[in-house]
């Protein structure tokens, strides 16, 4: 169940990131939707890891490399503004990609369905502020405009194929192409430029191959599982 | 709703006192608009600013956990409750904007100390069963000293609180489900959950404030019907509840002096160190500063990210004015 797992791990590790943010967010508003946010990500990895096995086991007991959510999502928070950006670009594709699992009939489908909404809100959330922070004032705008130069070169991997997913990928792209760039002109920024993908060709996420501070973040979320062999919580 | 009073001279502010008065005595809601003594509204501030600043430092302890919850299920469901803690901080700073407070102004004052929060949260969460104790024994204490405040005098109080206290409920519930099953499980995770009992028991015996003759509000704020039962009278209720709780938990409260007293119908229990509750408040408890510093710093590291929603926002209304009346 790879595919399972890939939509599994990247809910499951942007659900860990959000909450991270718990006790330091700018806004007491934000509290609450940053949370709100990453539990309906945990909620949605909770349902697809169940797909692939064990949901413990899984996100408990598996090592760095048999993960394989996109590098986008295990980059660090940040500013809020990073976060945002990293919002922007995830749940984009999110919406378009359960969009187009929504329609299809894989076992993925009632997942999509039932999530649309969901994704709906985390991108509506994500382009209200990257407006408010790009077309704020002169240091809330080299902020966003940084957090999206910065984790640019993580997009293409949300267009890579993804074993037992039969997508549109092309529109997926273009969808996805089209709606950061109408967002980021009414934010008055631009497209940032440049590869989105890294120079090495070992792979990414999906194979398995993530960036260091993904295995710090492991290391966190595990530990207290990890120190109590076979212990029910 | 307080009577309506005809506003004569001759009336003066003694008739409106007396409506007050006669609204309370009868058991009626003061609402904002109702004339109130500034004492009142003085004493109303302070209280629900205590409470929504104890909401949001309280978030700290517990967020410590969320990225090390042992399972997916736990996490989802502390995750949910910080949310809503975040949530009651939220509908507390607004019920206190309806008595003429600011939010940025009651930050401020708890920013720079001038006002409190509670003080249970100066002590730290060193284990995952202290997500448990809290739960089970601080947001039950919450709960003693809440439920009676849907019935406060002060409308919006009262309704806030309701919906409060039916989310704190589900906190206490999972606070003690977690317990129970640490207490069953491994003898580690047992050790554990009795270890974080014998921290909690005491610190959450507390927040119940000084004993009664000690208490320098509680008299005026009964008369007001703010407060409905004195310290001790919800302290000794609360300990009531927790010792048949301990026993079906299967772990131990740490007070040797512990027992049913049957002629009172009630559990004596041994005495608080109240030098440590005024340490504490004083600011020496172990995490004042560490919490006091988190919230300074999310303040201060957020103040672009609201500068930017706030020219945004200003630059739109004008946008949408300049369009009205091109």
């Amino acid at each position: 169940m790879t595919a399972a797992l890939a939509l599994g791990d990247d809910a499951l590790v942007l659900a860990h990131r959000l909450g991270e943010w718990a006790g330091h967010a700018p806004v007491l508003e934000e509290e609450v939707a940053l949370a709100n946010i990453a539990l309906d990500l945990l909620g949605q990895a909770r349902v697809l890891l169940s797909m692939a096995g064990d949901e413990d086991e899984l996100a408990y007991l598996r090592e760095e490399r048999a993960f394989r959510n996109v590098q986008l999502v295990e980059q660090e928070n940040g500013d809020f503004a990073h976060t945002i950006a990293r919002q922007l670009y995830f749940s984009t594709y999110q919406e378009l990609l359960y969009g187009q699992l929504a329609a299809g009939e894989s076992e993925f489908a009632p997942l999509a369905r039932k999530a649309a909404k969901e994704v709906a809100y985390h991108r509506d959330h994500a382009e209200h502020w990257t407006l408010r922070l790009g077309d704020g004032t002169a240091q809330s705008r080299e902020r966003m405009r940084r957090g999206l130069d910065t984790l640019w070169r993580y997009t293409g991997e949300l267009f890579e194929p993804v074993d037992g997913l039969d997508l549109d990928r092309d529109a997926l792209r273009r969808g996805w192409t089209d709606s950061i760039g109408s967002v980021l002109d009414r934010a008055t920024l631009t497209v940032p430029e440049g590869p989105q993908r890294g120079a090495w060709t070992a792979g990414a996420g999906r194979q398995g191959l993530h960036t260091e501070p993904f295995g710090r973040m492991l290391a966190e979320m595990q530990h207290l599982h990890r120190s109590h062999p076979g212990a029910t919580w | 709703m307080v009577a309506t009073v005809v506003e004569s001279e001759s009336a003066g502010a003694e008739a409106y006192a007396e409506a007050f008065d006669a609204a309370v005595a009868a058991d009626e809601r003061i609402e904002p608009r109702d004339w109130m003594p500034g004492d009142y509204r003085a004493t109303l501030v302070r209280q629900m600013a205590q409470h929504a600043h104890s909401e949001i430092i309280g978030m700290q302890p517990e967020a410590n956990w969320i990225t090390r919850a042992p399972s997916l299920r736990r996490k989802a469901i502390l995750m949910a409750k910080v949310q809503d803690e975040a949530g009651h901080g939220l509908y507390l700073y607004s019920a206190t904007e309806t008595l003429g407070a600011s939010r940025d102004d009651l930050l401020d004052k708890l920013h720079s100390g001038r006002q409190k929060y509670s003080s249970i949260f100066n002590y730290p969460t060193l284990t995952w069963a202290d997500v448990g104790a809290i739960g089970w024994l601080v947001d039950g204490a919450a709960i003693t000293n809440q439920v009676p405040l849907c019935r406060c005098s002060y409308g919006p109080y009262a309704r806030a609180m309701v919906r409060i206290c039916k989310e704190e409920s589900f906190h206490q519930r999972q606070g003690y489900e977690l317990l129970l099953a640490l207490s069953r499980g491994t003898d580690a995770q047992h050790a554990m959950a009795q270890d974080a009992v014998d921290r909690w028991w005491w610190p959450s015996l507390m927040m119940f404030g000084p004993p009664d003759d000690e208490s320098a509000h509680s008299a005026r704020s009964m008369a007001w019907k703010i407060k409905r039962h004195s310290n001790d009278e919800l302290r000794q209720r609360f300990v009531d509840i927790c010792v048949p709780q301990a026993e079906a938990l299967g772990l131990t409260l740490p007070d040797p002096d512990l027992r049913w007293n049957e002629e009172r119908g009630h559990h004596d229990f041994g005495p608080i160190d109240w030098e440590e509750f005024r340490e504490v408040l004083r600011g020496n408890g172990p995490c004042n500063d560490q919490r006091i510093t988190q919230r300074r710093q999310a303040h201060e590291e957020g103040a672009w990210v609201r500068e930017a929603a706030a020219a945004y926002a200003a630059k739109h209304t004008d946008r949408l004015h300049g369009e009205a009346t091109a």
